[in-house]
């Protein structure tokens, strides 16, 4: 079983336009939203949930105020700022909060316990594609690496009962943790990108992390026509870092069209679906 | 007065709009804090006069007066250490570590814990025709960006108009970004894709308490869709961009959105932000 993920630095680039096309058109395989954060595959490929598990994160500090002697120990500790006292009242803010347990082991009265909190959500589901494990993070909950492990790991194991050839995993942008989580264990990254300034800045700092990890990376220039002076400057970094597969994308209403209507672009957009079709033959 | 401007969705148009706005008002503050792929520098090319390599404190471990309690590898809720007793080792994983202070604290002995500064990212302090510029970038393997966007935060001054660039998503980066502004502005594009996480992005905003509103980037005037979500959930959308190939392009060239109706409509959104009118 081979894992491919996509995944591009900037957001905004097309990445899951790509894996939902991608993943519409290639056998076997099981389809992974990684992008946990802002999981927006659901709208092209309409999932139908057939499990749904709760997803607990990092625990948050939470303090007994008939306990609390107000001795400041805490706030005065913690180095996520994350103590508030307004009035001699000591609350935690849970957003700041890094769980890290500080503040229970500095009380001298035991006024603060950790309590996990569920953080999000995670789902197998069916589509016409194929199956699918997908998640929600709530809104404002800690940086999502554990989530991106969970779906991924999720994803393999429902291949391997499958029998599929192929996991499929639309990744999150950046560089961060969520980046590096998805890009373990995966044996190619398809890095899409677009002739841009943040484009191209944002492709050299993601190849980074991709060649750290020792994953195999191919480029997809996305609106390659935009600028083409920059889209050669992609080719020549590709071709510096001795990478052959490259594939371009014009520029397309229709591409923009089909996202706005919900439907899977490869269906309608035949430029897309060529450089589909190319790289489905080459995985 | 801080202004951030924030999308959920990555590549709405966050950069554009943020330093469009600033270079269109007198005597702003822009701040970029999308530290993972900061870009505010390729559209304002500022003269950079200042740069600090920020650091966090780390640990450092002496096996030679560590007495194996193992007290610090409990207490480390992130697995970042690991201490084999039977061969006197101590494993440091730093790139787990969140600089929280724990281990040292639940140490018995002195000294065998020290704790040492790490560089995670560099903060550069710049000015381009009177406008002053900050960015932080965060160097590529670090994990976690919000130590450096906390200590960002000490170089922002407290002018009049700070606009802040925030990182996209809706995950504490954002919060931490947003938590110390006065006003949010949500950059969208008119696709199901913005406007799911523009819906995420809005739960946070609301959740803090945060008077905002919304920027339609891209919007065309046969696509009703993000007025019609705005609209369900009585949102008020400040400004609607146009999609022009000519933006994009000049977007590609790190040119950004300057043409004088731009520059006025700019001015008047961040008069109407001020005077408490949005």
């Amino acid at each position: 079983m081979k894992e491919i993920l996509i995944i591009s630095g900037k957001g905004g680039t097309g990445k899951t336009t790509l894996t939902a096309s991608l993943a519409k058109y290639m056998k076997s395989k099981v389809i992974c939203d990684a992008d946990v954060d802002a999981a927006d595959m659901f709208l092209l490929l309409k999932p139908n949930v057939r499990k749904k598990m709760n997803f607990k994160g990092k625990s948050v500090a939470i303090i007994d105020q008939d306990k609390c002697t107000s001795c400041d120990q805490c706030r005065k500790q913690c180095r996520f700022n994350a103590i508030d006292a307004e009035n001699g009242n000591y609350t935690v803010n849970p957003y700041s909060c890094d769980g890290c347990t500080l503040c229970t082991l500095v009380c001298p009265v035991n006024a603060i316990r950790m309590e996990q909190m569920v953080v999000g959500e995670w789902y197998i589901s069916q589509t016409e594609s194929g199956k699918m494990v997908h998640a929600r993070l709530y809104p404002g909950a800690e940086n999502s690496g554990n989530l991106v492990t969970m779906v991924k790991r999720q994803a393999h194991i429902l291949a391997e009962e499958e029998g599929s050839e192929y996991v499929i995993v639309d990744g999150p942008p950046g560089i961060g943790c969520p980046v590096t989580s998805a890009l373990s264990g995966a044996n190619l990254a398809i890095i899409v990108t677009e002739p841009t300034f943040s484009g191209i800045h944002d492709l050299e700092r993601v190849y980074e992390i991709a060649e750290h990890f020792k994953v195999p990376v191919w480029i997809v220039i996305n609106k390659y026509d935009l600028n083409t002076e920059n889209s050669k400057k992609i080719e020549k970094f590709a071709s510096g870092k001795g990478i052959d597969v490259i594939e371009k994308i014009p520029f397309s209403k229709c591409i923009i069209d089909s996202v706005v209507k919900g439907e899977i672009p490869a269906d309608n957009c035949e430029e897309l679906k060529k450089v589909v079709e190319k790289l489905t033959d080459k995985f | 007065m801080k202004i951030a401007i924030a999308s959920g969705k990555g590549g709405t148009g966050k950069t554009i709009v943020s330093t469009s706005i600033s270079m269109s008002v007198n005597n702003a503050v822009y701040v970029d804090m999308d530290v993972e792929e900061p870009n505010g520098a390729i559209f304002i090319k500022p003269e950079i006069s200042r740069e600090i390599r920020y650091t966090v404190p780390i640990p450092e471990f002496y096996e030679d007066k560590c007495i194996y309690c193992r007290k610090c590898e409990e207490s480390c809720v992130y697995n970042a250490i690991s201490i084999i007793p039977q061969a006197k080792k101590i494993l440091f994983f730093e790139e787990l570590c969140h600089s929280c202070g724990v281990c040292k604290y639940v140490c018995p002995v002195e000294q065998a814990i020290i704790e040492k500064p790490k560089a995670i990212g560099t903060i550069r302090i710049g000015e381009k025709n009177g406008l002053k510029f900050i960015d932080g970038i965060l160097d590529v393997g670090i994990p976690s960006s919000v130590p450096l966007l906390s200590g960002m935060k000490k170089y922002i001054p407290n002018d009049e108009i700070v606009i802040i660039d925030s990182p996209p998503g809706a995950s504490c980066p954002v919060v931490e970004v947003v938590k110390d502004s006065d006003f949010v502005l949500l950059v969208t594009e008119p696709t199901p894709f913005g406007l799911n996480d523009l819906d995420i992005a809005l739960d946070i905003v609301k959740d803090m308490e945060k008077p905002h509103a919304i920027i339609v980037n891209k919007s065309e005037n046969n696509n009703n869709l993000a007025r019609e979500f705005a609209e369900k959930r009585g949102e008020y959308i400040a400004m609607e961009i146009p999609f022009d190939r000519k933006i994009a392009e000049n977007y590609s060239k790190g040119i950004p959105l300057l043409t004088e109706e731009y520059k006025i409509r700019f001015k008047k959104l961040v008069e109407d932000i001020r005077e408490g009118k949005l």
